[in-house]
């Protein structure tokens, strides 16, 4: 099992903020909207320095999404920060027809998803978005892993053409992907190659992924653990390479099982090749108060449930 | 103003024009009303009233107040002055006004609602109809968007205008106030916003369904400054638009109360919610026809 040094833990909402505030300075056409969270998005330093490319819209989410539709005409690429729930679930009609279906360069930043906002609960935890958004035609959805990796996602989305879902999270983490490290949307990442089990995982699962791998190389279990920070488009490609070589498959998120990563994976192996998986993710449940560590053991998103799972998937395996 | 003659020879209308008339507008209207019927009957579906009772904003705008350029058309619309409709179910108005102006083909008119067209039922960019920069449909967005296009002129240094035109039912959509508030604060005076005040929706009256109330006093202690006209009257609408128009600049938006009588044009379609969603049939469409008489017949 390869090793992944870190020098420090940071959240990935502050990778949001850095790539924004980065755009700033390169992009002149790159446009930022918040609905009052500009302190939780971390977009503070692309306020103080742009105020002339900042709109604050107040607690309505709704008309955010409206003016970023119409800040594109006219060549802008708006980016619009506010929390998972609020950027999916409050607005999905507002995206659907004035974004998605008007196929507009709408970037939408979404923080604080998933358990990991912790004691607010569960009315601001969203364990849904990553479904609603991927059930759009020609949405881009995006969970990056650690800070780096989404300070790079926040860079390269402003290169691409149409509407794009980013989600990131509040609670630190570790930062090991390098520094310069390029993000290609769709293109997934091997962190460790193995032969005996793919795990698929994404978002804050893919450093849970990485502690598992080595409590299952202990066992003498060679996991090959993958970063899939593009929900949609899947990289069906890497996906099945692995899973034809390992011939069993694990999925982590921290998200509902249903509608989520693992429900893509299946979806794509019960078309290509069907192989017995596992998914760590919330089974059709909603979440609660609690400190997110409690949380993620409570619901089982972490890696005593990933060795679980690969313990399961790999007997089930013929 | 560009258009091409092509459309033009099988229209009725007049190249769009600063100098248009009052009654080379009225002729472009009963036009564009004859469309209406027309389209709607020929699938029987879409929403007649709604679009006879805007036809005399649309045509004031497209045919004489916007600068605009039909062809090429340009999604960012720089340096144009913007129209964008809310209230997406009165397509057929749209289509006949974005058609007769040079648009697309009014030839094209023929395919509403049907398999395969750019003309859908609601409003839609997906199948890139030249005219159409959002969708719409679903109620009470595109006062939000014709705001941030607006602000997108003001970044790009553009001095060209945006309007809006919603319905009044629609203004119970909630997103609507939100966007009443964000315009006044970020002094957006840039926009023109129409509210087609006609008093009826799908279940009856406005008042019973569910009362607006003093749409002018909810709108000024917003921050918008807000007129009133008769949209179906040329002698007043348009000296109301560049009122509208001679009050931008000044740090505010500006509404137009506008009231119309829905299917106006056509007497048993007129002043009834009944027309909202109903075509006609064919002797309906026969009588409508003769009430729309023009000088010089142009149906597509």
């Amino acid at each position: 099992m390869k090793d992944f040094p870190y020098t420090e833990s940071k959240d990935t909402r502050s990778g949001f903020g850095a790539g924004l505030h980065e755009l700033g300075k390169t992009n002149p056409n790159v446009v930022a909207l918040c609905a009052d969270l500009i302190g939780s998005l971390k977009m503070d330093a692309f306020v103080k320095d742009f105020p002339e490319r900042f709109f604050q819209v107040g607690i309505a989410e709704a008309n955010m999404m409206g003016l970023a539709a119409g800040l594109t005409i006219g060549g802008k690429i708006p980016f619009t920060g506010t929390f998972a729930n609020f950027s999916t679930g409050r607005v999905y009609d507002q995206i659907r027809q004035s974004i998605a279906y008007s196929g507009k360069n709408v970037k939408i930043c979404a923080s604080h998803a998933g358990l990991t906002l912790g004691e607010d609960g569960a009315t601001h935890q969203i364990l849904e978005d990553l479904g609603l958004m991927k059930m759009l035609p020609h949405m881009t959805v995006i969970n990056p892993c650690d800070y780096n990796q989404t300070k790079a996602a926040t860079l390269a989305i402003a290169e691409h053409e149409g509407p794009v879902y980013l989600r990131f999270g509040r609670p630190v983490v570790p930062n090991f992907t390098p520094a310069d490290q390029t993000f290609e949307i769709g293109k997934g990442i091997v962190l460790n190659e193995g032969a005996d089990v793919s795990i698929f995982a994404t978002g804050h699962l893919v450093w849970k992924a990485i502690l598992a791998g080595k409590l299952l190389a202990e066992k003498g279990i060679n996991a090959e653990i993958i970063n899939i920070h593009t929900i949609k488009p899947l990289d069906a490609q890497l996906v099945l390479e692995s899973a034809r070589k390992t011939r069993c498959v694990v999925t982590a998120e921290e998200h509902q099982m249903n509608g989520g990563l693992g429900d893509s994976i299946a979806q794509l192996l019960a078309r290509e090749e069907p192989l017995p998986l596992e998914m760590v993710a919330v089974n059709d449940s909603f979440g609660e108060s609690g400190t997110p560590d409690q949380l993620m053991e409570k619901y089982e998103l972490n890696e005593a449930a990933i060795v679980r799972a690969v313990e399961k998937v790999m007997a089930r395996r013929k | 103003m560009s258009q091409d003659t092509s459309f033009a020879a099988s229209s009725a209308t007049s190249t769009p024009s600063a100098s248009t008339s009052v009654a080379e507008l009225k002729q472009i209207a009963a036009q564009v009303r004859r469309d209406i019927v027309r389209m709607v009957h020929a699938v029987n579906s879409g929403h007649p009233g709604g679009s006879l009772g805007c036809t005399d904003l649309l045509v004031s705008l497209f045919f004489k107040v916007m600068k605009h350029t039909p062809q090429p058309f340009d999604m960012d619309g720089r340096n144009q002055d913007l129209f964008f409709l809310s209230n997406g179910h009165i397509s057929p108005v749209f289509y006949s006004v974005l058609a007769r102006s040079g648009y697309f083909p009014v030839s094209e008119l023929a395919t509403f609602r049907k398999l395969n067209s750019r003309l859908q039922g609601h409003p839609a960019t997906h199948e890139h109809l030249p005219g159409v920069r959002i969708a719409s449909g679903s109620l009470g967005q595109g006062l939000s968007v014709a705001t941030g296009a607006a602000q997108a002129k003001k970044l790009n240094g553009d001095d060209r205008t945006v309007f809006v035109l919603m319905g009044d039912g629609e203004l119970e959509e909630g997103q609507v106030w939100e966007a009443a508030m964000y315009a006044p604060h970020h002094k957006v005076d840039n926009l023109i916003a129409f509210v087609d005040r006609n008093g009826q929706q799908i279940d009856g009256p406005t008042d019973k369904v569910m009362h607006l109330g003093d749409l002018r006093a909810k709108f000024e202690s917003f921050g918008w400054r807000v007129l009133e006209t008769d949209g179906n009257d040329f002698e007043k609408l348009l000296p109301s638009i560049e009122e509208a128009q001679s009050l931008l600049g000044q740090g505010q938006p500006v509404l137009v109360l506008m009231d119309t009588q829905m299917g106006f044009g056509v007497d048993f379609m007129m002043g009834s919610h009944k027309w909202h969603g109903v075509a006609p049939n064919n002797e309906q469409l026969e009588i409508a026809l003769q009430q729309l008489a023009v000088e010089k017949a142009g149906d597509y």
